[in-house]
């Protein structure tokens, strides 16, 4: 147990050291959020109307925000597929170290980075005009969700990082743009044609999004269906259920490595 | 090191289909074999890697199937690819191995040290790995097999892929490790490689042992080297035959005499001076090891096929 929390802590070293000598990538991986946060606000901003009214950039942003969390999943399920590939998972499999310690360190270092994202795109909408209104302990909530959100992430990552070579994880963000767009991340479901807006409706990361819209204060919350009044606990109950999907999944695909 | 009987499935394929190794404790074995022979699939059963469907195997003592976690704690495993990471320093790599391997920070540190003065690493122990060359890349990959001072050491392929200067460094340490009393599993597509560093050579074809030995006797079942002699004209192919010995095979076609040789480099010095002795101009003499594919052709009496998977 003791060297599951030590052999964890190695492996998101490994991958935090990546992140610190390569700020290229890292800057890459900000740049994208914060670009689309100065189109989606400013440029497109002025014409974007949202249900129930209020100011569109803080609508955005928790939209923002949920996306950030949801692409995360391409660079979990990038980073397995590749250790995968380059042999180094097999190396951890022929060693005494805890298997436990592979998933958990590759989670923290995951986690750390989605954070330092989330804290670069906050500080961004704070000065373009974002804020939250309902006091510090409810905005650390909607963080707290969004992360959970990451968390339940890492494990589908894992599992198809384990199921497709690294050239094929590239192409995730072809599936990953449309499913963060058909959702309430930057247009409310409202105003989207009665089937899209079930698929939004009830798109988990719509609820993420909109339990983080209403622990902030910002405008866009509720709305007719079942999912959309009760963001919360679905923002809950959907990465749980990802989990507990995923996890054993994970594990069952981990352990027929071996067939 | 023992197999016995080992079969491996993929699919409907039989990758392994009774497959019996035995490696005495401080020897290095030649896993030798085309592509698809099965060489890959062995070593990842012997390291606990993959599961076997049939057959039992014990390696340092253990049972791979029933005791795989004691496998793990003797054995080291160096793949066709070079684990490296490029973006830690040599040294990181190594204290991240060792603290994978639970040793304590220091010890990690200390054992670290230790490999990259062995491994003739230490001048580049603070530098990326990104700035390796690709024989510093695989002794640095093999130093971070030798972290937990393993009895046995899987290598899969190692040197596919470097010029032969790397090569013959990589060769140097395979050695030095053997000499320390490592066992050794190698497979390889070279027959020089296991030549230089097997004890003994298992020859694999789709997944069988098609022949086994030490390198001497192996080659001697093949005839071993040929040296070819090449005449400008044909009136001289008799004289060179008769310095070739009574095995020289002629082809006048091509204007060639060859002869199976035991000694290399002796019978080159023999032939080249018995036939200035003689007057004869040669256009050509070449020294030539059987290929490959030649010694796979008389042992199986068959070209190797390549499968899909290795």
């Amino acid at each position: 147990m003791r060297y599951a929390v030590v052999d964890s802590w190695i492996v998101a070293k490994r991958d935090l050291i990546h992140w610190v000598r390569e700020p290229v990538r890292v800057f890459a991986n900000l740049a994208y959020p914060v670009i689309s946060v100065l189109i989606f606000g400013l440029v497109f901003g002025s014409a974007m109307n949202v249900f129930g009214g209020g100011d569109y950039i803080e609508f955005l942003l928790p939209g923002m925000f949920g996306q950030t969390i949801a692409f995360g999943v391409g660079s979990t399920l990038m980073m397995v597929s590749m250790d995968a590939d380059r042999g180094v998972t097999d190396r951890f499999r022929a060693s005494p170290m805890s298997q436990t310690g592979v998933v958990a360190g590759r989670s923290i270092a995951d986690l750390v980075n989605s954070s330092l994202e989330l804290l670069v795109l906050a500080l961004c909408g704070l000065v373009i005009g974002w804020s939250f209104h309902d006091g510090p302990l409810n905005a650390l909530l909607a963080f707290a969700l969004l992360l959970w959100l990451r968390f339940a992430l890492v494990w589908v990552g894992i599992y198809i990082g384990l199921l497709v070579k690294p050239e094929a994880a590239q192409a995730s963000w072809m599936f990953l743009f449309p499913l963060t767009m058909f959702a309430n991340t930057f247009v409310s479901p409202e105003l989207m044609p009665g089937w899209l807006r079930v698929v939004a409706e009830w798109n988990p990361l719509s609820s993420t999004v909109a339990a983080a819209r209403e622990l902030f204060g910002n405008p866009g919350v509720g709305g007719d269906s079942w999912a959309a009044q009760n963001s919360l606990l679905l923002a809950v109950l959907w990465p749980a259920v990802f989990v507990a999907i995923f996890w054993p999944l994970s594990v069952l695909k981990y352990r027929n490595l071996s067939r | 090191m023992l197999a016995e009987g080992l079969r491996k499935r993929f699919d409907e394929n039989w990758a392994l289909d009774g497959f019996d190794l035995a490696v005495p404790a401080g020897t290095v074995c030649g896993l030798l074999g085309p592509n698809g022979a099965g060489k890959t699939t062995a070593v990842r059963i012997l390291a606990t890697l993959l599961r076997l469907d049939g057959g039992r195997a014990e390696v340092a003592g253990h049972d791979v199937a029933r005791e795989a976690p004691a496998v793990r704690r003797q054995v080291a495993l160096n793949g066709q690819q070079s684990t490296v990471d490029d973006v830690l320093t040599g040294k990181e790599n190594l204290v991240m191995w060792g603290r994978l391997y639970h040793l304590s920070k220091r010890q990690a540190e200390a054992r670290a040290d230790e490999l990259l003065e062995q491994f003739g690493l230490t001048d580049a122990a603070d530098k990326r790995a990104k700035q390796y060359s690709g024989g510093m890349r695989r002794r640095l990959d093999l130093a971070s097999s030798f972290i937990m001072r393993p009895s046995v050491l899987f290598l899969d392929e190692p040197t596919t892929g470097l010029d032969p200067r790397n090569r013959g460094e990589v060769w140097r340490e395979v050695k030095r490790v053997v000499a320390e009393g490592t066992t050794v599993l190698l497979t390889t597509q070279y027959l020089d490689e296991a030549d230089q560093l097997a004890d003994q050579i298992v020859v694999l074809d789709t997944g069988r042992v098609a022949a086994q030995g030490t390198p001497d006797q192996l080659k001697s079942k093949l005839g071993g080297d040929r040296i070819e002699v090449v005449v400008r004209d044909a009136d001289e192919l008799p004289v060179v035959a008769d310095v070739l010995g009574p095995d020289a095979e002629v082809d006048p076609d091509a204007f060639r005499v060859s002869a199976a040789v035991a000694d290399r480099v002796a019978a080159l010095t023999r032939v080249t001076s018995a036939l200035a002795a003689k007057g004869v101009e040669a256009e050509d003499i070449a020294l030539r090891r059987p290929t490959l594919d030649e010694v796979f052709l008389a042992i199986t009496g068959h070209k190797a096929v390549s499968e899909v998977r290795a």
